[in-house]
């Protein structure tokens, strides 16, 4: 159902690594979703683990490279680049 | 209470600018079946559900519609991005510039304002689960028009995500209907 690079327009890093977040975030949401409703499901409990940990390692590597995507992200840096655009709606 | 995370839950693409669409898609935005209409209703409604899995399933899907309010709002401001007062003025959005430039604002197709007696909190699950799962046909019925008014690839590819995930909270409603009505069978009201 889901085609995120719909043009195949080439990706710079941060879009690439932005694509790979919306990716893991939409499955684990998804999961979530059915959990709600389905709170002992040992197949959904299963895979909205796998999806969370990798999703963690992405966003950290993420916001390591182009600052917090959350006010309460983790700013490495020496200046406050959650306020950097493009922002969702620019880019 | 909640966080804003800085990116789109899905891309938002658009290959030309298109006034007369993006007027239209505004509906999804501030229209009576938009939206903010449907997070309003989840966010506001779960207060007075009593099991938690309603609590969080209309807590969950309430989020997620704030998401796609902003994909709508972004798909509006590129489908407008760069119009001219004669495409402004073509498209009927004439007196929309004059109140809002191109700032996406809570208003049908039409320009009608959202209100809030666009949404429902009966304070009762089974009313309230029953309007949740009306409003999100809506949504998904009011998706396939926008569809139908455009050529785009892209802007169906958005539309289209969009009309699914409402697909996807009408079947996580009708279970959570479905566990209400068993636990009410099992604690006889009457
Ligand atoms: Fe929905």
């Amino acid at each position: 159902m889901v085609n995120y690079n719909l043009t195949n327009q080439r990706l710079n890093k941060q879009q690439e690594m932005l694509l790979e977040i919306q990716k893991l975030q939409f499955a684990a949401l998804d999961i979530a979703l059915f959990l709600d409703t389905h709170p002992n499901d040992p197949v959904a409990l299963y895979r909205h683990k796998m999806y969370t940990e990798r999703l963690r390692q992405v966003k950290d590597a993420y916001e390591m490279e182009f600052g917090p995507m959350t006010i309460m992200g983790h700013e490495v840096g020496d200046s406050w680049r959650y306020i950097n655009g493009p922002w969702p709606w620019e880019s | 209470m909640f966080i804003y995370e800085k990116k789109l839950q899905y891309p938002v693409r658009v290959s030309n600018k298109d006034v007369r669409m993006a007027k239209a898609v505004l509906t999804q935005y501030g229209g009576p079946d938009g939206e903010l209409s449907a997070s309003m209703n989840y966010l506001t409604q779960r207060f007075s559900m009593p099991l938690n899995e309603l609590k969080a399933i209309l807590t969950d899907i309430g989020t997620e519609e704030l998401g796609h309010m902003e994909m709508v709002a972004t798909l509006f401001k590129k489908l407008i991005k760069g119009a001219t007062k004669d495409e402004l003025i073509a498209a009927g959005m004439g007196g929309y510039f004059a109140d809002h430039e191109t700032c996406p604002f809570l208003v049908d197709a039409e320009g009608e304002h959202w209100d809030s007696k666009f949404t429902q909190a009966k304070g009762d699950p089974i009313a309230d689960l029953y309007n949740d799962m009306a409003a999100e046909q809506k949504a998904r019925a009011t998706y396939e028009n926008l569809i139908v008014l455009t050529d785009d690839p892209l802007v169906k590819d958005t539309l289209r995500w969009l009309r699914e995930r409402e697909i996807v909270h009408f079947q996580r409603f009708g279970e959570g209907l479905r566990l209400y009505e068993e636990y009410s069978n099992s604690k006889k009201y009457f």
